[in-house]
């Protein structure tokens, strides 16, 4: 195996992109970032691999078009994913494990606000006998969240505390959409939305973009004096049908957690797109009390769709760069209640 | 003025998806008002009923009717419906535990506000009166009357299943890029704007936000001629739904002067077997009053009447 690290990484979240579905305006401006950090230009990327999806903004080839962004003479060697970032950075990371390439720029984007979001995901969702139904995201997860309560796993001043932290943590992250000026009692006291689950729950809308850079080996140390060197990385995915998986159980997190050496980590930014996944999730993966969970605020005060799960292994990557984490661990998810799950280790000496 | 144009815009199609043995059996039998299972090599029995099983991967073959009747495990509260949910009103979704089944079974549960949802309360299927063959052959479910729900049309006898129709739908705000923006607006006044790449100099038509050449933001803009050299073209022969001329027609690639890439727009004016590469061709305007920002400002190309550009002049940009 190669030593594969993160060098590089530039974000924008926000409410409303007044911007077209490609995004590409703001994707420039992110690729200039991460030319910056690394020294390099666009002709020093080996891999560019991006991850969107046409249905969040109804517009086709929307990928096609955001190459753009790239400048494409000569020739790049690019793929796509319809996945998030998480998973076109690990198709990155296995590309420079061919030895074809030293280097990747990967990158996501989406305007989530261009649609209905929870009702275009049912898109994702069984065919034959799910779409049809159109059951938005937030119902989804809110039957995993009753699952759970009324299993005696969680309650809802637990979740009231995954919020509250995630807001007063986003008061330093200035992409943050939604953040601070709460107590527990205060999210507590707020209505009911998807009973059992409050807005506070749930994930803002969100519009936005990331990139990502791997380099391997001295590559990576012509970067940066501590690379977040990749030393695990692991997915896997759950049944779709909301009927045959325990909700209150993530099996594919734990089985990614079980592949990977967690001792060590001092950090976790974990993509739970509502209150109550942190809580499965910290549970799935055995992080311990003293595991800084989600520094950045968290996918609860931001969740670009295609690029929140990815800004998790930047928002890692950061605090392994600056010294702040030895061990840091990024979670992403996809598909409904935490279907599909990817897992990674960043660490600042290899 | 906002920054960007945009207007609402309406994505559809109705996707036909053949079913299979497995789901086909499931959906005749909600046609036929009743409930198949599956039961699998571990003990459980799970509707809707798995392709494979989820331990031995073999085809399901072992199948079973559950009722219609059974106790819900979880459910959520959905205070704003989105279009073509089971309910138009606040429902809730449930997970049902069919009495029979062991595995719960997701679907919409009508009941006027949360607190007449519980978990572990009897519910029933409400079946809907004419039913086809789909997942939304059931309603939804309804609190327990008890006895078996009425269904109106029990165990048919016409053919199985055998495929399916699902309408999709979604609802759009469609924004222009701020390059494309200024593109519309400079049609709404009658010029054709594009933009120039400031490192490689090759101008854009209708612009974008960077040049695809090498990456750099567009951001000089360049006002064009309304006269240039088709570069390619098709004639279409084949009748489509919304098309709005009558074919045969053409569509060409219109290199316009100044020009470093060809946009598309429809050659008209002329038979279309006389169409050619390298014709020159000029703008055709509607009436002023018609005016949007819109490309359909113009309304089509038509030949100038000049000799044909030199091969030359286009072949870079083909």
């Amino acid at each position: 195996m190669r030593d594969v690290a993160v060098v590089g990484f530039a974000q924008r979240q926000m409410q409303d992109f007044d911007g077209s579905p490609t995004c590409v305006e703001l994707l420039v401006p992110l690729f200039a970032e991460c030319y910056e950090q690394t020294g390099w230009s666009r002709r020093d990327i080996g891999f560019w691999c991006s991850g969107s999806s046409d249905y969040l903004a109804g517009r086709s080839f929307s990928f096609v078009q955001a190459v753009d962004a790239i400048g494409v003479i000569p020739p790049v060697n690019e793929s796509h994913v319809e996945m998030d970032l998480a998973w076109a950075m690990y198709e990155a990371w296995l590309k420079i494990q061919t030895g074809e390439v030293d280097t990747a720029l990967v990158y996501a984007f989406g305007k989530s606000s261009a649609g209905v979001l929870r009702r275009t995901l049912a898109l994702q969702l069984d065919p034959y006998t799910m779409t049809p139904l159109w059951p938005d995201t937030v119902s989804l997860a809110g039957l995993q969240a009753r699952a759970g309560i009324d299993a005696g796993l969680w309650d809802e001043t637990a979740m009231a505390e995954v919020a509250h932290r995630s807001l007063t943590d986003a008061e330093k992250n200035e992409y943050a959409v939604r953040k601070g000026g709460s107590s527990v009692s205060a999210l507590l006291s707020r209505p009911l939305y998807a009973d059992p689950l409050r807005k506070h729950d749930c994930a803002p809308v969100t519009d936005g973009a990331a990139a990502i850079v791997l380099a391997a080996g001295d590559r990576a140390r012509e970067v940066r004096d501590r690379p977040a060197w990749l030393t695990g990385i692991s997915h896997h995915v759950d049944p779709m049908s909301m009927g045959t998986r325990d909700l209150t159980r993530s099996p594919s997190t734990a089985r990614s957690g079980a592949a990977l050496d967690l001792t060590g980590v001092d950090t976790a930014e974990l993509h739970a797109p509502f209150s109550h996944q942190e809580l499965v999730l910290r549970r799935e993966l055995g992080l311990g009390d003293d595991v800084r969970v989600n520094p950045s605020g968290g996918a609860l005060t931001s969740n670009p769709m295609f690029s929140a799960g990815g800004i998790r292994v930047g928002e890692a990557a950061r605090r392994v760069w600056a010294g702040e984490s030895d061990k840091a661990l990024a979670h992403a998810t996809s598909g409904p209640a935490l279907q599909q799950n990817l897992v990674c280790t960043l660490e600042g000496q290899r | 003025m906002s920054r960007t144009l945009s207007a609402p815009v309406t994505v559809a199609f109705d996707y036909t998806r053949s079913t299979g043995p497995v789901l086909g059996r499931f959906l005749t039998g909600l046609r036929d008002g009743v409930l198949v299972a599956a039961r699998t090599s571990d003990g459980e029995v799970v509707v809707p009923p798995p392709e494979y099983d989820p331990v031995t991967h073999a085809a399901t073959t072992d199948f079973v009717e559950v009722s219609p009747t059974g106790t819900v495990t979880s459910w959520t509260w959905v205070p704003e419906p989105v279009a073509a949910q089971p309910l138009e009103r606040p429902f809730a979704f449930a997970l049902v535990l069919l009495d029979g089944a062991t595995q719960p079974f997701l679907h919409a549960l009508d009941v006027a506000s949360p607190a007449d949802a519980t978990t572990g309360m009897r519910v029933q299927v409400r079946w809907r009166p004419e039913r086809v063959g789909a997942i939304t052959d059931i309603e939804c479910f309804e609190p327990a009357a008890g006895g078996a729900p009425p269904v109106d049309r029990p165990h048919s006898t016409l053919d199985p299943v055998t495929g399916v129709v699902t309408p999709v739908a979604l609802d759009y705000t469609y924004a222009a890029s701020p390059e494309e923006s200024a593109f519309y607006r400079g049609l709404a006044e009658g010029r054709i704007v594009g933009q120039r790449c400031p490192a490689c100099a090759k101008v854009y038509v209708p612009p974008r936000s960077a040049c695809p050449a090498d990456g750099t933001p567009t951001t000089d803009e360049v006002e064009l001629a309304h006269t240039g050299t088709v570069t390619t073209f098709c004639i279409v022969n084949v009748p489509f739904l919304g098309q709005r001329i009558t074919p045969p027609y053409v569509s060409a690639y219109v290199l316009l002067d100044g020009a470093d890439i060809a946009f598309l727009h429809l050659i008209l004016d002329i038979p279309a077997e006389e169409v050619r590469m390298g014709m020159r061709v000029e703008a055709v305007w509607k009436p002023r009053e018609e005016w949007g920002t819109t490309i359909e400002n113009i309304s089509h190309f038509r030949p100038t009447g000049e000799p044909d550009a030199a091969y030359d002049t286009y072949s870079q940009h083909l």
